[in-house]
């Protein structure tokens, strides 16, 4: 079975290098699942989980801020702006960042920035879905 | 007794120098692991999008983006220079200085003029210097330059490339080898380098999502971004090597120096020591 080499870089150094035969990613306009030879893809990512599976089986878990996908027949690169193994999230963290979004929101104040505070929930709200799915992995 | 005074004082002076040359190193020499791990920090993301960058330059896409665009004739070309703010270097920016300069003349020999952008004040005042003309310029970066701050300079010549005013953009800007040896190097920015793949069929394409239009000006920016905040990390990783070496050569100078003066002193203060025994015994005999 021919297998993908995955590559995930982030601004802040190197996350994950290795084969794999299957890579989920959140594309820009809905989640992309990558096979070996697939087209060449290039688009852009929505903060979300990358899940990456292995020949063996294992699965990794990523959580990317956004970023770029760059898709070649056997290569997947992921340049992401920031990007956390799923298990390095914090979870408090993630949670206060997404209370303090949606409170944000609730007051609805004139010189509030919409769309950025929007993103941030997005990013608190993706990160939190990277977190809740690797529990779920862990508990099957 | 004057004459070993003097060489006292001269003993002293130098054990001072001594003492901030050896503490500049010590303070480099901290700087630079810290700037060494933001260095390495960044080359992966920087390589990796210089890759993806070079695959999308031998791709066939309908949007045909500027950057992308090999231009066959080259009337001017633009150089970012990436120095440092401060000295006590070693040869370090004369060193990159002299690399271009030589990669300018050629150019010049064949007509082509060149538009600088100097990063740190220590490329400013040289190419000030030389005369050359400066389109803008960047300073006091300190040792964490943020990547908002380097956008600016930046966007001059890409937009004097993009309108045509300069046809390549060269990011000119030391290379870490090591904590001895830095590589002055010049590479391409814009028109990018195109990576030919030989598994790829000749007339390939990406499948862009969004639009090619917007994600290519997005993917671009980003390329140019990080490959000079990449090539600004590796260059404080380079200058905080080399004022290291240089800090420490001075330091063990200092020590030579410190070395011959004490024998000039010693011999001196025998010297006088003999002088008064000798005048005690003549004046002694003369009684």
């Amino acid at each position: 079975m021919s297998t993908l080499q995955v590559d995930i870089v982030s601004a802040e150094g190197e996350l994950h290098s290795g084969t794999a035969t299957m890579v989920i990613a959140p594309a820009l306009e809905g989640d992309v699942g990558i096979t070996p030879r697939h087209a060449p893809l290039l688009t852009r990512l929505r903060p979300g989980e990358l899940r990456i599976t292995e020949e063996n089986g294992e699965e990794w878990f990523f959580y990317a801020s956004g970023g770029v996908l760059e898709v070649q027949p056997h290569k997947v690169t992921v340049l992401a702006d920031t990007a956390v193994r799923a298990r390095d999230i914090d979870e408090a963290a993630a949670l206060e960042a997404k209370r303090r979004a949606e409170e944000q929101l609730r007051q609805q104040k004139d010189d509030i920035d919409y769309g950025q505070v929007q993103a941030e929930l997005a990013e608190a709200m993706a990160q939190l879905q990277a977190l809740e799915s690797l529990r779920k992995r862990v508990k099957r | 007794m004057a004459g070993a005074k003097e060489v006292k004082t001269k003993i002293k002076s130098v054990q001072n120098t001594q003492k901030i040359t050896s503490a500049m190193e010590m303070v480099a020499a901290s700087k630079m692991r810290r700037a060494q791990e933001r260095m390495q920090a960044t080359r992966p993301y920087a390589r990796k999008m210089r890759e993806a960058i070079g695959h999308l330059a031998g791709a066939n896409p309908d949007y045909i983006h500027p950057f992308l665009v090999q231009r066959e004739e080259v009337k001017r070309v633009g150089y970012i220079i990436l120095s440092s703010d401060r000295g006590l270097c070693g040869g370090l920016n004369i060193n990159l200085f002299k690399t271009v300069v030589a990669d300018m003349r050629q150019w010049n020999d064949k007509g082509v003029g060149a538009d600088i952008v100097p990063f740190g004040s220590k490329g400013l005042s040289f190419f000030e210097r030389i005369g050359a003309p400066i389109t803008a310029e960047l300073r006091d970066l300190g040792d964490r330059p943020e990547l908002s701050q380097l956008i600016g300079p930046v966007k001059v010549l890409l937009d004097a490339y993009s309108e045509g005013r300069v046809d390549r953009v060269m990011l000119v800007g030391n290379r870490f080898v090591n904590t001895m040896t830095q590589r002055p190097e010049i590479r391409r920015l814009v028109p990018v380098e195109p990576v030919h793949d030989e598994e790829m069929p000749e007339n390939w394409d990406y499948i862009y999502e969004p639009d090619a239009g917007s994600l290519l000006d997005d993917v671009l920016r980003r390329y140019v971004e990080s490959q000079v905040y990449q090539g600004m990390a590796e260059n404080i990783a380079c200058e905080m090597a080399a004022r290291m070496i240089a800090m420490k050569s001075a330091t063990d100078n200092a020590a030579d120096i410190i070395n011959e003066l004490q024998i000039t002193y010693n011999k001196a203060r025998q010297a006088s020591i003999t002088q008064e025994l000798s005048e005690i015994v003549a004046g002694a005999e003369a009684v």
